[in-house]
């Protein structure tokens, strides 16, 4: 066994263990940790693939996109030290069962189909990356490249959309700046006793009106 | 390199597909659901990568297929994250369990 195979295996565990650890483990913040070291894992796999170019990417959009992405909503949206509601136990074992199933089923495939690597080096480049990808020649993949841009600002106007807070309801112009400032020491006084129901914006308004 | 057979690698793609779904079927989190869909995204990646590398080393199609994913795994991710935190701001939960007024 060569030095370049113990490597792979090496790689492989590590991926395997830290991608169980973060569906496994009950702490949302440990869980998008654990999903941190898996994707640096699968790009150290790319590295060892001798595939720089999609390492690179996997690194700059996975680890420092997607996953602060995640850790900024676990931030905003749940207290990250608090564990999760354990599964009912039926639940665990059923879908643990219906993964082996499938994974056996699948790997049996696998192992039985004989692939035969053709053994010619792989010949890639950025500059060869590039001129393919923005040829509109046949094989070239100019048009799914305009497709994805505009996939991508469909993506962000619809993620300003959604995110957006609801305009508030309109209330009659004298009552308004004294509503406001009820409204915001009542915020403050929730943020600060940590009360679980905010009341709507609107009927907040309404009591302060009347 | 070539000590290593196609079908190790393979495995490895393999069980993490099925880490993925073994964490779609168990989380009830939208944001552990999110993840495992992020480790099913990331083994389809390494397939193609491997395959195009192996048994198609003249082309460059699975390069092209790996990066297209990996955008759109983006654009998912921030959409995702963006229905996930307005649900919040509604419900003050984002169990899916609990998100079930469209339900028939």
């Amino acid at each position: 066994m060569s030095a370049s195979a113990i490597i792979f295996y090496i790689i492989s565990a590590f991926i395997l263990g830290a991608g169980l650890l973060a569906m496994t483990t009950r702490k949302i913040f440990r869980s998008a940790i654990w999903l941190l070291f898996t994707l640096i894992g699968v790009a150290a796999l790319y590295f060892w693939l001798e595939v720089e170019f999609i390492a690179a990417v996997q690194i700059i959009v996975y680890v420092g996109g997607i996953v602060v992405l995640i850790i900024f909503s676990i931030f905003l949206t749940q207290q990250s030290g608090s564990e999760m509601p354990r599964q009912p136990l039926k639940r665990t074992i059923a879908s643990a069962l219906a993964v082996l199933c499938g994974f056996g089923l699948t790997f049996l495939q696998i192992s039985k189909y004989d692939f035969q690597p053709s053994g010619k080096s792989f010949d890639w480049s950025v500059s060869k990356i590039g001129s393919q990808m923005l040829s509109t020649k046949a094989g070239g993949y100019a048009l799914p490249f305009e497709v994805v841009s505009m996939l991508l600002l469909a993506a962000m106007i619809g993620c300003i959309v959604i995110a957006m807070k609801a305009p508030s309801h309109a209330s009659p112009k004298g009552m308004e700046l004294e509503a406001s400032k009820k409204n915001l020491a009542q915020t403050f006084e929730l943020s600060n006793t940590e009360s679980q129901s905010v009341l709507p914006l609107g009927e907040d308004l309404g009591g302060a009106s009347t | 390199m070539s000590d290593v057979p196609i079908s190790h690698i393979l495995f490895v793609s393999t069980a993490l597909f099925f880490i993925g779904m073994y964490g779609l079927f168990t989380r009830r989190n939208m944001i552990t659901m999110l993840m495992a869909i992020e480790l099913i995204l990331n083994s389809v990646n390494i397939n193609f990568v491997v395959f195009n590398k192996y048994l198609y080393p003249e082309k460059l199609d699975g390069i092209f297929f790996t990066i297209f994913i990996i955008t759109i795994a983006a654009a998912e991710a921030a959409v995702a994250i963006a229905i996930i935190i307005n649900l919040y701001r509604s419900h003050r939960s984002i169990d899916v369990e609990k998100a079930s007024e469209m339900k028939g």
